[in-house]
């Protein structure tokens, strides 16, 4: 197959992806795929695949109000994550900062950046190549949940580690 | 669309009109709050001919709008005139004008020849029997008939209160549609009252936060095109962006212009750590101003850009700073309960807007430059982002409201705390920046 061929065929997957998903944080870490470049997910039953590290290793982390520490169970999945990433040395990953509405847009983009760095500062302390890791903070710009409760606002102050590609390409 | 903008004030004109008195008795003190709104008719301006008529009504109407829209003025109804102005140069009969107390008269005539359009107007005092300032035309296009007639009320306004007006001026702001974890964001741009929305960008990145140029030539914003949050400016008029070379990092934001339109201050995240930087714009070179863990954003000049106020969280929540133009010691001014941000500071320079969040409310506010007499003008579920009127007297703001069917809006509200009104865009709007007057 020619590169055309494969860049087709990728899109064509990442399309299916996007058609049979109607929840948003299935796949792709929710949001950063479109900037970045989507990857096949592949089968959650393959160990190797994007699918397994978001579905079973977990793709992210959550923060307490205002805050950038990680606790045990968060850096219990970047453990996980720091594993697979060792083993799949193909892949590279954007981690995504995010926090809820409660503050202001500028303050939130700050937070967000702090949270995306303190997940990939502990993935280079477990051994990871800081090459392969980028971040970029979205604030308050695309929670996961719409709701205006705490129960939402948990789960969108959050550092998602999405894979943005292969090394191999 | 922009190109008329610079084309439409072929001439401004002084009316063949006595030497003015001082000002009569009409004249409304804004600084001893204004309780009840001051009576004014704008009767149909005259037109020249039939190709006016439109234009005559679409003006006056514009113009009683600008003033209603202060919250300082009330109109009265064309019901209850007794007597009409069909001759522009006809003595008026300040009677008939007293009977229905209308303290204030503006009337006026329109002309239109091709596309160009003349509209004469006069001012007066009614219960002083004279004129209010002197007679002024102003000569422009049809197509810019809307910036004629904020024109017009700007004298209106000014000549009455004694203050620089505002109703001549534009703001850039976000155009949003969409929920909020699809939201799809456009810069835009538009007259202060709605009118004459014109988009600046498509929806195919993020785009936050445009800030105008002293001159209003110019936009700086924060756009995720690259797949991070980085700054461009933009030209107005010629609609360009060019992504500026943000040093040392791969995320930047909060941009604002310096007085003098030269420089930027801005926020660079490094390391996820989030400092205030300086870049001149003719070199590109990039100076640190802070340099702490803490969260360091929204920096705003002094108008004579000695100082930057700022936001910034190295007290332990986020609080308000203010520090010399080229860095060093910051000094607190923000110590209220809540936590403070966004703070831009006046026009005049005597007074910080602010956004505050207290016990689950967010508010807009002002203090004083050193911090005291703060006073919240709002109060909802989600308020920021104030931005200040040309002239000092409104801010506006964003309201996003709660809820999966969360929506924002742009809102505006008097520094007094009264008048609090949505300004009307196609779709949702956020992040307002308030152009300077145009000329």
């Amino acid at each position: 197959m020619n590169v055309l061929g494969k860049i087709l065929a990728l899109g064509m997957l990442s399309v299916i992806a996007a058609c049979t998903n109607n929840d948003p944080s299935a796949l792709g870490g929710g949001f950063g795929n479109g900037a970045n470049g989507a990857i096949s997910p592949g089968s959650p039953s393959d160990p190797r695949s994007p699918a397994y590290f978001q579905q079973t290793v977990g793709d992210r982390v959550l923060f307490s109000v205002d805050q950038s520490t990680l606790t045990p169970q968060a850096q219990t999945v970047l453990q996980g994550q720091a594993d697979w990433l060792l083993a799949n040395t193909d892949f590279v990953a954007t981690i995504e900062g995010h926090a809820d509405e409660q503050g202001t847009r500028e303050y939130n983009l700050g937070l967000g950046a702090k949270r995306a760095n303190a997940a990939r500062e502990y993935l280079i302390s477990r051994g990871v190549a800081g090459n392969r890791l980028t971040t970029v903070s979205y604030g308050k710009e695309r929670p996961i949940e719409i709701c205006s409760t705490e129960e939402c606002y948990s789960k969108n102050r959050r550092a998602v580690t999405v894979l943005t590609g292969s090394t191999l390409g | 669309m922009m190109r008329f903008l610079t084309s439409l004030l072929l001439g401004l004109t002084l009316l063949a009109a006595p030497v003015s008195a001082q000002n009569g008795p009409l004249r409304l003190e804004l600084d001893q709050g204004i309780i009840e709104p001051l009576p004014f008719a704008v009767p149909n301006f005259v037109p020249d001919g039939p190709a006016a008529t439109q234009y005559a009504n679409d003006l006056s109407r514009v113009i009683a709008d600008d003033l209603i829209g202060t919250g300082l003025f009330r109109e009265i109804s064309s019901d209850a005139f007794i007597s009409r102005v069909s001759s522009f140069e006809a003595p008026l009969q300040f009677a008939d004008w007293k009977a229905i107390n209308a303290e204030a008269l503006v009337t006026g005539a329109v002309n239109v020849s091709g596309n160009k359009l003349t509209v004469r107007f006069r001012v007066w005092d009614v219960f002083s029997d004279k004129e209010l300032g002197n007679g002024l035309q102003f000569t422009g296009t049809t197509e810019g008939w809307r910036r004629m007639a904020h024109k017009v009320a700007d004298q209106v306004y000014s000549r009455i209160t004694g203050e620089g007006a505002y109703f001549d001026s534009r703001v850039a702001f976000v155009s949003e549609s969409g929920p909020k974890n699809q939201r799809l964001k456009r810069l835009a741009i538009m007259d202060y009252d709605g009118a004459n929305v014109q988009y600046l960008t498509d929806s195919a990145a993020i785009v936050l936060a445009p800030r105008f140029s002293p001159t209003g030539d110019r936009l700086l914003y924060t756009s995720y095109a690259s797949g991070s949050p980085r700054i461009y400016v933009l030209d107005v008029d010629r609609v360009r962006q060019t992504e500026l070379n943000t040093q040392g990092g791969t995320m930047s934001f909060s941009p604002r212009f310096s007085p003098d339109g030269r420089s930027i201050v801005y926020s660079l995240i490094q390391g996820g750590n989030t400092d205030l930087w300086k870049m001149d714009l003719a070199s590109g070179q990039s100076v640190r101003l802070t340099n702490t863990p803490a969260i360091e954003t929204a920096p705003s000049y002094s108008p004579d850009g000695t100082r930057i106020v700022f936001e910034s969280d190295r007290s332990g929540t986020p609080q308000l700073y203010i520090m010399p133009a080229n860095g060093g010691e910051a000094t607190r001014i923000s110590f209220g309960q809540g936590r403070y941000g966004t703070p831009v500071w006046s026009p005049r320079g005597d007074l910080v807007a602010f956004t505050k969040q207290n016990k689950g409310r967010f508010h807009i506010g002002v203090m004083r430059v050193d911090g005291s007499e703060e006073r919240l003008l709002t109060s909802s579920f989600l308020d920021e982002g104030p931005t200040w009127s040309p002239n000092g007297r409104v801010i506006m703001f964003t309201r996003e409201t709660q809820g999966a069917s969360g929506r924002a809006t742009l809102y505006s509200v008097d520094i007094s705390g009264r008048n609090l009104r949505p300004v009307r865009t196609p779709d949702g709007g956020s992040d307002p920046s308030w152009g300077p007057l145009q000329n």
